[in-house]
């Protein structure tokens, strides 16, 4: 669970999935207190999968912003039903969550 | 085949998801187009609009300005650092979102790709050098759309 | 109408009057009200419950921004953290619960308070702290990071109810904070020789460069706060800190005296407004 938090409802005849992701989102272009270059890191990809089978997924640079936010709508799964929601960084870290439609 | 086992080995490389979940199930990734599903370095890191078109469709596109996008984004950035931003479209057969900040050092920001049942309809929160346009394209059927919006970022005062 | 009637409501009027101009009457009730009064007047058609939202309040270009955030907002992620680390127990075995009592939704709003034993205002991250040291674990800093997380659970435990500070009857020690915390909060610092008060009660509501100056009332209502400035959740010290840099003057220490007293007065000051803890803000 740490690292994604998601959330999804079923509106009508489709799913809204909401997710907050605990990232520092670094675009490589800062610099620490010293001078030095803080490096790059930040999510690439984003997969949401019901049933193992693959709805969406997103590419997000580092301008996206910390602690991403993503939403999005898919029709398909019923309430109950469990999605599976995950992300991986530049650095091969990664992180995921199941989440129930309510 | 030779080609569908380049593809799926290519794809399998592309996105790097796949070996993190232990997907099994590669038919759905057959069905999203390879660039679509890797994360692009080339792309992302592309310094103007041009580039990424460049790096995201082989060519400098020049996409249709379309009604049928609605880019929610504030007028003024309440804080450049987290700027939320929605896009949505009914228009059929979108297989692909995504959004860029103009002016940004490297415009392209996010992209989203539509699979089964998937509706064109997201948002994000996004970091914003300076006052620029962003842009939301929408890929259907082939064809490239574009809807834009001017956001201002300004300079606070009260820091802290 | 009658005769008592009248007299009484012109007593109670020129009273008014009296508290509002800030003169020979002053208590802290009387203070309270007259500074409720203040921005209820200023902004006219916003209810005092409001104020808790600062700018969005005031600001309705903003307020779209901060429901969008508020939608999901990232500070969700502290509180989880929050609650791991409170529901955590210490290597003697003791649990914060120990310290704060089992009902989650109570400890938010007992504080700040004043503490008769040490003779000081006791404040929310002060008291987690005095709670470590009595179970043998090292102290936390005060401004962010784990004391803000353990902080933004037990804001979130204790939402929706009023805030209700107490100053003893019995105790001018109590009486003493409180006035030291008004007389920060009306006096002038740092190179640019502003008061709080100049930013936020004379000049709520006008700008400074493109910042909107938020309204003093309900200031400490929603702390901790996750600031997209700071890419994080902070405390209601790291704030005054970062506020008395912004006019160049000298920071006091986080859970130092001024500033548990500043946060004793305007807490005060916020008596009957609901809790909304933890926020988000630019």
């Amino acid at each position: 669970m740490a690292g994604i938090k998601a959330k999804a409802k079923l509106k009508g005849d489709a799913v809204k999935v909401k997710a907050l992701m605990k990232h520092p989102m670094e675009s490589g272009l800062r610099k620490d207190k010293k001078g030095n270059p803080i490096p790059a890191h930040h999510i690439t990809e984003i997969t949401l999968l019901a049933g193992g089978e693959t709805l969406m997924t997103a590419n997000f640079g580092p301008a996206v912003s910390k602690n991403p936010y993503i939403s999005m709508i898919v029709a398909g799964p019923a309430k109950g039903d469990e999605l599976t929601i995950a992300w991986i960084d530049n650095k091969g870290e990664s992180a995921s969550t199941e989440v129930v439609v309510k | 085949m030779e080609t569908i086992n380049t593809t799926r080995r290519t794809l399998l490389k592309g996105t790097a998801l796949a070996s993190v979940l232990g997907i099994t199930g590669i038919v759905d990734l057959l069905t999203m187009s390879q660039a679509n599903a890797a994360w692009s370095e080339v792309a992302f890191e592309s310094g103007s609009v041009g580039d990424v078109m460049k790096a995201l469709f082989n060519e400098d596109l020049t996409p249709t300005e379309s009604a049928d996008i609605t880019l929610k984004a504030p007028d003024i950035a309440e804080n450049g650092a987290v700027v939320p931003i929605g896009v949505k479209s009914t228009m059929p057969g979108i297989n692909r979102i995504v959004i860029l900040v103009e002016q940004n050092p490297s415009p392209l920001t996010a992209t989203f790709n539509l699979g089964k049942g998937a509706r064109a309809d997201v948002s994000t929160r996004i970091k914003m050098g300076k006052t620029s346009d962003v842009i939301a394209l929408v890929e259907a059927d082939g064809k490239l759309y574009a809807a834009r919006k001017n956001v201002k970022v300004t300079i606070g005062g009260c820091g802290g | 109408m009658g005769y008592i009637k009248m007299i009484r409501i012109t007593a109670l009027t020129i009273l008014g009057l009296i508290l509002f101009a800030g003169a020979a009457v002053a208590t802290p009730e009387g203070d309270r009200k007259a500074f409720s009064d203040f921005y209820t007047n200023r902004f006219s058609d916003i209810p005092a419950s409001d104020f808790v939202n600062g700018v969005y309040a005031i600001d309705a270009a903003s307020r779209v921004q901060w429901e969008q955030i508020e939608d999901f907002p990232p500070y969700e992620l502290d509180i989880d953290d929050g609650e791991v680390l409170y529901q955590a127990p210490f290597a003697n075995g003791k649990t914060y619960a120990s310290c704060f009592g089992d009902d989650l939704s109570v400890i938010r709003g007992k504080y700040p308070n004043w503490d008769a034993d040490k003779a000081i205002v006791m404040t929310l991250e002060l008291a987690i702290n005095n709670c470590r040291e009595a179970n043998n674990e090292k102290p936390l800093k005060y401004k962010k990071g784990a004391i803000a997380q353990l902080s933004s659970y037990i804001a979130m435990q204790g939402r929706g109810n009023s805030i209700n500070v107490v100053i003893p009857a019995d105790s001018s020690a109590a009486m003493e904070a409180y006035e030291n915390g008004k007389e920060f909060f009306y006096s002038k610092r740092g190179q640019l020789n502003f008061s709080c008060s100049d930013c936020h009660m004379s000049n709520s509501g006008n700008k400074v460069r493109a910042d909107l100056l938020s309204p003093a009332l309900g200031h400490t209502s929603h702390f901790p706060v996750y600031r997209s400035k700071w890419g994080g959740l902070g405390t209601l010290h790291r704030r005054f800190g970062g506020c008395n840099k912004n006019v160049r003057a000298k920071p006091f220490s986080a859970q130092g005296e001024e500033y548990r007293n500043l946060e004793y007065f305007l807490s005060y000051m916020n008596n009957g407004l609901e809790l909304n803890g933890p926020g988000a803000r630019k």
